[in-house]
Order: structure tokens, then sequence, then C-alpha cells
């Protein structure tokens, strides 16, 4: 049986349908995301679960019990909030003992597991501050050990890295990460941010609008979009309109009005004539000059319009003969990479082999 | 720039001594030895002697600090839940009703309490009525410096208590109360002082009898402006600044004026 269960939950506000007949099911020991542009309806959900909103229509099991009307100090899972929402009147100690307190633990125990708990979030130095003498990092660990030192059945975050700075984001993502391996508790995240999904998740449900677009691994979901949405959405993607022309058994050729026919592994159940879209990732494309890429089963022409040195990688912008512009982007192996030897306006080749890219319906 | 500033010193020492001037006055003329306030003629302290003689001007003393006690712990009381509400339900009728009593001219407060109390409630007018008219004044006090500290707290602070197991009732009591603590402490404070200076309402409400020290002070002047009036003024004078100083300490807000 899953942990977490959500059948046809469904919230409305006035006339706005904020989270429309979700159903997903999430696993003991899962790290779970829920990844969407603002007022996709992620956080709404999260609050459901939490107790904060109750849902229109809908239920919400955890462990086969359904929990949607029961008051949120009765639910065993715990949030861990944005704006990290430590009690400020309290120190670091007393803000985690505070859920023990609630649960009626022995002051001895409270007193074990609080120093036990702020030993695995490194703050044991800390436990008699307040919270306005700690750094956002530091609050956000505080956060976490409060949420986790009940041993909640599911500790709920809501954008919990969104009000740290990039360098401290990353940190604190390779932290979750173990923190969730070390107590084993399942996590259900709430992000607006991709690469923040992707680094951290064992399974991540793309939202918009209300619904779920796609639900999957990251590796899934990155690798092989559903739609349009979810390819745009997730990572950087080149986008054309394409038509079918021949399916085959692994490869299906699709016309693009303007440009000729690409050459692009086989969808199930696609025929003749039906538009979509070919969509292919920057770091999949290649470039060079046109012998150099003979091997390729796409290949056009095109002039390069604008490129984007950070370094690491270099990203190619390159008008086709149809006006399309098409990212391409290339680790700069040798210094200064290509783009040494390329000028604005230059006539290049962009390729890719049959296997990349991907149809997708409209 | 600098030539501003002389200007904008100049203009507030100017103001400040409107505004204390007066005061002053009547702190050293409570220590003139005369029996006339016209002109000084040596130091003396014998008017705060007679003061605490004066068993009339003690009885409405004591009469005075019982109606503040009792109409700062009932409006605290009753102004922190309404503060609360206000914060709460966000309805913009909310704080309109409670904010009403404090801004309308006194004299409109004081006689339509009078009419009240005799018309409707049949009460004696006497110690009660007061002590009644007072809550009135004081409690929306109370519930506009409870709300401004309300206002600026996170929302979620609230939700994590009881995310993390507290009922709605611990919340109150283990997150909401110790927050507000401040505020709640500063109303009270402010509100003794409004209660124990108050007039205008005191006079309408208190009937025959008895007797507060405004009421006292002013039925004394209507003979001739003693000392002793100086000195039980002086005396008021410090109580008030004193509650004002720590109302101040416990909540900044209460001097910024925020509403």
């Amino acid at each position: 049986m899953a942990l977490l269960e959500l059948r046809n939950l469904t919230r409305r506000f006035g006339s706005l349908t904020a989270v429309d007949n979700v159903s997903l099911s999430i696993e003991a020991g899962e790290f779970f995301t829920l990844l969407g542009p603002s007022g996709c309806g992620k956080t709404t959900i999260l609050r459901m679960i939490a107790g904060f909103d109750l849902p229109d229509a809908g239920e919400i099991l955890l462990d086969g019990k359904n929990i949607a009307a029961t008051p949120p100090e009765e639910r065993p899972l715990h949030t861990v909030f944005q704006s990290y929402a430590l009690f400020p009147h309290l120190s670091v100690a007393d803000n985690v003992a505070f859920p023990l307190k609630m649960s009626k633990v022995s002051a001895e125990e409270t007193r074990r597991r609080v120093a036990e708990m702020l030993d695995t979030v490194h703050l044991s130095d800390k436990a008699d501050a307040f919270p306005h003498e700690l750094s956002g990092g530091q609050k956000q660990r505080v956060a976490l050990a409060r949420g986790l030192v009940n041993k909640p059945r599911l500790l709920l975050l809501d954008e919990p890295l969104g009000a740290l700075d990039h360098k401290l984001r990353e940190e604190m993502q390779i932290e979750l990460i173990n923190l969730q391996r070390t107590v084993g508790v399942t996590f259900v995240f709430v992000t607006h941010s991709q690469p923040e999904a992707l680094a951290l998740s064992h399974r991540i449900a793309v939202m918009n609008e209300g619904h779920i677009e796609q639900l999957g691994t990251p590796a899934h979901i990155y690798g092989q979009p559903v739609n349009r949405f979810v390819a745009d959405f997730i990572g950087d993607i080149n986008l054309m309109n394409a038509q079918v022309e021949a399916p085959g058994e692994t490869s299906v050729h699709l016309a693009v009005a303007g440009l000729g026919r690409i050459v692009a592994p086989a969808p199930s159940g696609v025929k003749p004539g039906q538009s979509g879209a070919f969509a292919i990732r920057p770091e999949q494309v290649q470039i060079g000059a046109e012998d150099e890429l003979a091997n390729l089963a796409n290949r056009f022409t095109g002039t390069l319009r604008d490129f984007l040195y950070v370094g690491d990688v270099t990203t190619y912008k390159v008008e086709l003969a149809n006006g399309t512009i098409i990212r391409a982007l290339l680790p700069n192996t040798s210094s200064g990479g290509r783009a040494r030897f390329l000028e604005m306006g230059d006539s290049v080749t962009v390729a890719w082999p049959a296997e990349a890219g991907m149809f997708l319906h409209e | 720039m600098r030539k501003t500033s002389h200007w904008l010193w100049l203009a507030a020492l100017l103001v400040y001594l409107f505004l204390y001037l007066p005061l002053t006055v009547v702190v050293i003329y409570s220590f003139n030895d005369s029996r006339l306030n016209a002109e000084w003629v040596g130091f003396t302290s014998r008017w705060y002697k007679v003061l605490f003689q004066d068993e009339e001007m003690i009885q409405a003393a004591i009469n005075s600090i019982l109606i503040a006690i009792g109409a700062s712990l009932i409006a605290t009381l009753l102004g922190t839940m309404a503060g609360i509400a206000m914060h709460r339900y966000r309805l913009r009728v909310l704080p309109f009703l409670v904010i009403t009593p404090v801004a309308m001219p006194e004299i409109l407060l004081g006689v339509s309490l009078l009419l009240f109390f005799i018309q409707v409630l049949h009460l004696t007018l006497g110690l009660l009525s007061v002590l009644i008219a007072h809550i009135t004044f004081c409690l929306g006090f109370v519930a506009i410096v409870v709300r401004a500290r309300l206002t600026g707290m996170d929302e979620s602070i609230f939700e994590a208590a009881r995310d993390l197991g507290a009922t709605p009732w611990k919340t109150f009591q283990l997150v909401t109360l110790p927050l507000i603590m401040p505020a709640v402490i500063a109303g009270a404070l402010m509100s003794f002082t409004l209660s124990i200076d108050d007039f205008v309402i005191t006079f309408f409400t208190a009937g025959v009898g008895v007797s507060t020290l405004p009421l006292q002070i002013y039925s004394m002047i209507k003979i001739a402006v003693t000392p002793e009036v100086n000195a039980v003024s002086t005396l008021l004078m410090l109580v008030t600044l004193g509650m004002i100083v720590l109302a101040a300490k416990f909540d900044k807000t209460v001097l910024r004026g925020q509403g």
C-alpha cells in the first residue's frame, strides 16, 4: 500500500480550479517533488496534505486512512515552510523541542532527541541561540530539524530553498539528499525550480493549471517529455512545428516547413499527416563544418547569429533556412572552444543523429 | 544643508517649549511658598504635606487608581481579543468600529454614555458607571496596538504551531500570546494613563458623591488655583510620564503611533 495517496483531489477558489481532479500515490521513503510554475496548484496540494486547506472533493489517504478532514495537529506529518516559520521567542533547542512537547514526550527523552537532531543538522553549538541570530542556511536547518525530530510519516517542504542565495542553495540541496537518506523519512517537496527538482527527486510530478502533465523519474521527464509544456518547462529545448510523413518501426520521418525532412525516434501511435512538434535538447545538437558531421542523419546549414560563452560551455544560436533559431550547447574542452574559430554571420552546419530528439503530439 | 538644519533645530525647540513650558511652570509653582500662584516667594515642600492630609483628595486618588486598574485590566482583556479578531477576519468595518470611540469627541461619548446608563441600564451613577465608561475608550486603544503588532508577523508561524501538533488553544498560549505580550502590556499601561487622566467622560458618568483626581482638581480650581493643585498635578504628571516611558519600552510602536 502506498504511504500517501491522493484520489481525485479538487480545490476551487471562486471560478478558478486551483487543483483539478489530481490523483497520485507516494511510496514510503521516496523523495517526491511537485514541480510547476507559480499558480499551478502545487502549493495548494501541499496545504491540503498538511491540513491548512480543505479539498472541495477527493480523498487524501495516509496509510490507507482518509485524513482530508483531520485538523493539522492530528496529522502525523510536518511542514517546512518557505519562510522557515521558526518561533522567534524560542531558542533553537526549544524550537526543535516544540513538536515533542506537543506529543508529551518526557523531558529527558526530549533533551536526548533534540541533541541528536541538532547534531544531525550540524547545529549543536547553536542550541541556545535565537532565530534572529542565525543565518539563512542555519534557519533552514533548524526548520528541518524541527520537522524531523518527531519522526513524522511524511515531511512536506514548501520551496524551502527559495530564500537562499545560489551557492548556499547547492550546498543545501546536497544536505537535503543526505538528510533524507539518513532519516529515511518520505519527503514531499514543492518547487518551481526545475534544476532543483531534477537534482533532488526520486520522482517528479510536473504540474500545470491544476493538473499533472507528467509523472516520472527525473531522467524520464527530461529525456521523454510527453508534451510541449513539459519539454519546454524542464530544461532548455529547441521546438519546431513538424508533421509526420512516414512512421516506421524504429524511426519516423518528419516534415518541417521550409527546412525539409528530419529523422527522429518513432513514438508510439502516430499516424501519417499528424502534426506536432519536433523537440531536441541543445546539448544533442552538434555544430561544425559539413564534412565533420557527415555521419549524422540530420544535417542542416545555417548562419551563426549569436553565441554565449559561459566558461564551461558555449551556447550557439544558428538561424536555419526557414528562419528557425536552433540552439546548440557545446562543452569548451579546448581553451576558448569553437567560438575562437567561428565568427558571427559564418555559415555553419548543425547536425544530430537519428536517435536524438523526439516527436511531441499537439 | 547646515543652514537648514539650524532652522530645523530652532523650530523643534520652539515646538517643545510650547509643549513643555506650561507644564514646567506648574511643577515649579508646586514648590512656591505662597498661597497664590502670582509670584515666586521661596522654596517649600509643604503643599505636598497638605496634599497628603487632604482626605477628599486621598479618596479621589484611591478612586482614580481603582478605576484605572480595573479599566486597564478589563480593557486589555477585551481589547486583545478585539485586536486578534481584527487581524484574523480582516473586515474593514471591525477596525473602524473599534477606533471610532477613540477618535470621537469625548463630550459626545460622555453624553451618550450618561444617557445610556440612565435611560437604558437604569444604573445609579457611581464607580461602576465610570469604570464601564473608561473600559469603552481604553479598549479601542489596546486593540489597535495589538493589531499593529500582529500585522508585521509571519502568518506561517501560527500554521507551523498547528502543524507541529498544537491545538488552536495551545497555539494561542505558546505562540500567539508570547509574541503579542509586549503590545498587550503596552496597551494596559496606556489604558491606565488614559483612565487616570480622563476628565470629560468621567465628569458625565460619575454622578454626585464620587470623585476622581481630575474631578477633584477641577472642583478646587473653581475656587482658586492654590499650589496644592500644582502639587497634585505634578504627581499626576509623573505617573503618566512613567507609564508612557514604560509602555514605549515594551512596544516601540506606541511612540510611533501606528494604528
